[in-house]
């Protein structure tokens, strides 16, 4: 369980992450979504100490991650996957790795079986192709068999194969019983792999919801509607409150009124009705409304600075 | 591509317990981290085949000449010191040293394995402190292995040429030891300001300053100034312990050395300070 008690970052006059509060719980996958430059990153390196917060906390199970005996058993991070060595090679990476922590060495060969990986083993990871590196980054984050495992827009730069095979593994990392934070800016990923979700657009937090609920809650309630007299139902609609504008491809896109309403109303008014059909909102669309607000667009060169790259260069990371 | 995740795989879910009831990583488990990083890339390797090719090689060719000039008067008026002789390329050899004690720790930043390492071992000060357990063990082995190649080494080659030494004379044995010490210490010293600047180019940079450059520069004022300057500067009051002879200006052996130690304390206090207080 990762516990976010208040938990905000500046840099400077900028907040990165703004008084975020969530708790992310185990057993199924949570998504963390948000615009590009929304602080999914920074709240991220938090969690594993990486950055320390300006204020409020955040907690593994209750402890700060630095206090954690063994930290790879129970937390497994990928957040990038070019942050390693180049020219060690994967085996040697990974063995690096389990020895800090004391793992025994036969879990780095275990892991680099599971991520697909062991014929390379040898070769310079700095030589290893993006998807690769995601790879390996993953054998990783299993290393330790942690409780918690948090990736960073795991996604990026895996070909088909590569997004079937961590989607997978994501959904069956929850159904263990492990507690799974996964950021991504894709809506569709998410739709496809997540069971709750962790809203936030500039730091802060805009829906803590099941991803059914989230759709629901940011579903502006259309009905798409064509009759034989549109303009006679389009008053009759207005007299009722709803609002309506003439739909692509012919008919009518009420909104405020449920279809049932709709229906109700045109059968009052005698009007034939040739089509009647609720809107769901996508989770893409849902995510818009939500956010909308909150996309970096007019950022100034200072904003810019800081979130125009997921990790700040070492230097300005203050 | 599948998904078996080993003898985890199909267990019904559950909620898991943290890791409770496993061993903690402990100062030992970083130091043998940190042994296995230093020694599974190749530029380490090079690096240190460098400082003993500098150290012994060129230390051999520098007695080899001084020792065949010596009868043609070419050292008349100056004292002739064997020791210091065959010991002179460990001013260039110890640059070699500098550079992979900057590299241990700035590697870790240029190629963003900083982040990793210190989500391995969330303990800064021990991630720093095994760092510059394992590198000091490292270059104190190769300091005095070369400490004592280039002494051996250079007396031969200084041959019959000239008046040699042996490690039974007086004060000989403590210059020998005392190079290697020497050298160990700069490479720690430069891991710190490595952990200082964050970047191999800048530790390099100060290294060379503080070795060479600055103590260089002194020599432009005025006495008063340089004298004090050039007996407390902590490198050149470190490199008194591989010399026997104590000219004017300069501190004795074993206290020219505590400085450098000191200095060293300071400064790697302070990459201490510094790695806990910064964002990785």
């Amino acid at each position: 369980m990762i516990e976010a008690v208040h938990l905000t970052k500046r840099y400077g006059t900028t907040t990165a992450v703004d008084d975020l509060s969530f708790t992310i719980e185990p057993g199924q996958v949570t998504g963390f979504l948000g615009p590009n430059g929304a602080g999914k990153t920074t709240t991220m390196r938090m969690v594993i100490g990486l950055d320390k917060p300006s204020s409020g906390s955040v907690t593994i199970d209750g402890r700060m991650y630095r206090d954690l005996p063994a930290p790879l058993r129970e937390v497994g991070a990928l957040l990038d996957a070019k942050a390693l060595h180049g020219g060690r090679s994967a085996y040697n990476h990974l063995r690096v790795l389990a020895l800090s922590n004391g793992l025994p060495l036969s879990r780095v060969d275990e892991v680099l079986k599971m991520v697909g990986l062991k014929d390379v083993a040898s070769r310079r990871a700095g030589g290893y192709s993006l998807g690769m590196s995601q790879r390996l980054g993953v054998a990783g984050a299993l290393l330790g068999d942690p409780g918690i495992l948090m990736f960073d827009e795991p996604v990026n730069g895996l070909d088909p194969e590569g997004i079937l095979w961590i989607r997978q593994l994501m959904r069956s990392l929850a159904a263990e019983g492990r507690t799974v934070l996964v950021s991504s800016h894709l809506m569709s990923e998410m739709a496809l792999t997540a069971d709750h979700l962790l809203v936030i657009g500039r730091g802060k937090l805009i829906a803590d919801t099941g991803v059914q609920e989230f759709i629901d809650l940011s579903s502006a309630g259309t009905v798409v509607v064509r009759s034989r007299d549109d303009n006679l139902l389009a008053a009759r609609l207005a007299e009722q409150g709803a609002r309506t504008e003439p739909a692509v491809g012919g008919g009518l896109t009420a909104s405020g009124v449920s279809s049932s309403l709709v229906g109700e109303i045109a059968f009052a008014a005698g009007i034939i009705l040739d089509e009647l059909t609720p809107q769901r909102a996508s989770l893409e669309h849902a995510f818009m409304e939500l956010t909308k607000d909150s996309v970096d667009f007019g950022a100034s060169p200072s904003e810019l600075a800081s979130v125009g790259t997921d990790y700040p260069t070492t230097d300005g990371s203050r | 591509m599948t998904t078996a995740l080993g003898p985890r795989a199909g267990r019904p879910a559950q909620p898991r317990q943290g890791g409770a009831g496993a061993s903690p990583a402990r100062f030992s488990d970083a130091l043998r981290c940190e042994w296995a990083k230093l020694t599974s890339v190749r530029s380490t390797w090079v690096t240190l085949l460098v400082s003993l090719l500098l150290g012994v090689g060129v230390g051999a060719l520098i007695s080899y000449l001084a020792g065949s000039h010596y009868a043609t008067g070419g050292f008349r008026g100056r004292a002739w010191d064997p020791t210091a002789v065959s010991l002179r390329a460990l001013t260039i050899a110890q640059l070699a040293i500098a550079v992979l004690g900057s590299l241990v720790v700035t590697s870790e930043y240029g190629t963003g394995m900083i982040r990793t390492s210190l989500t391995a071992t969330p303990r800064r000060g021990r991630f720093l402190s095994s760092k510059a357990v394992v590198f000091t063990a490292v270059a104190l082995v190769v300091g005095e292995i070369m400490a004592f190649a280039a002494f051996l080494l250079g007396q031969l080659a200084i041959g019959s040429n000239a008046p040699h030494t042996s490690l039974a004379a007086p004060d000989v044995l403590r210059a020998v030891i005392g190079a290697g010490l020497y050298l160990a210490l700069i490479g720690l010293l430069s891991s710190c300001v490595g952990a200082l600047v964050r970047n191999t180019a800048a530790a390099i940079s100060s290294m060379v300053a503080l070795l060479f450059v600055l103590p260089g520069v002194v020599q432009a004022l005025p006495a008063s100034w340089s004298n004090v300057i050039t007996e407390w500067w902590p490198t050149q009051a470190g490199s008194q312990v591989y010399s026997l002879h104590r000219s004017a200006h300069t501190l004795s052996a074993w206290s020219g050395f505590a400085v450098l130690v000191v200095f060293t304390v300071i400064v790697f206090t302070a990459a201490l300070w510094v790695i806990e207080h910064r964002d990785a």
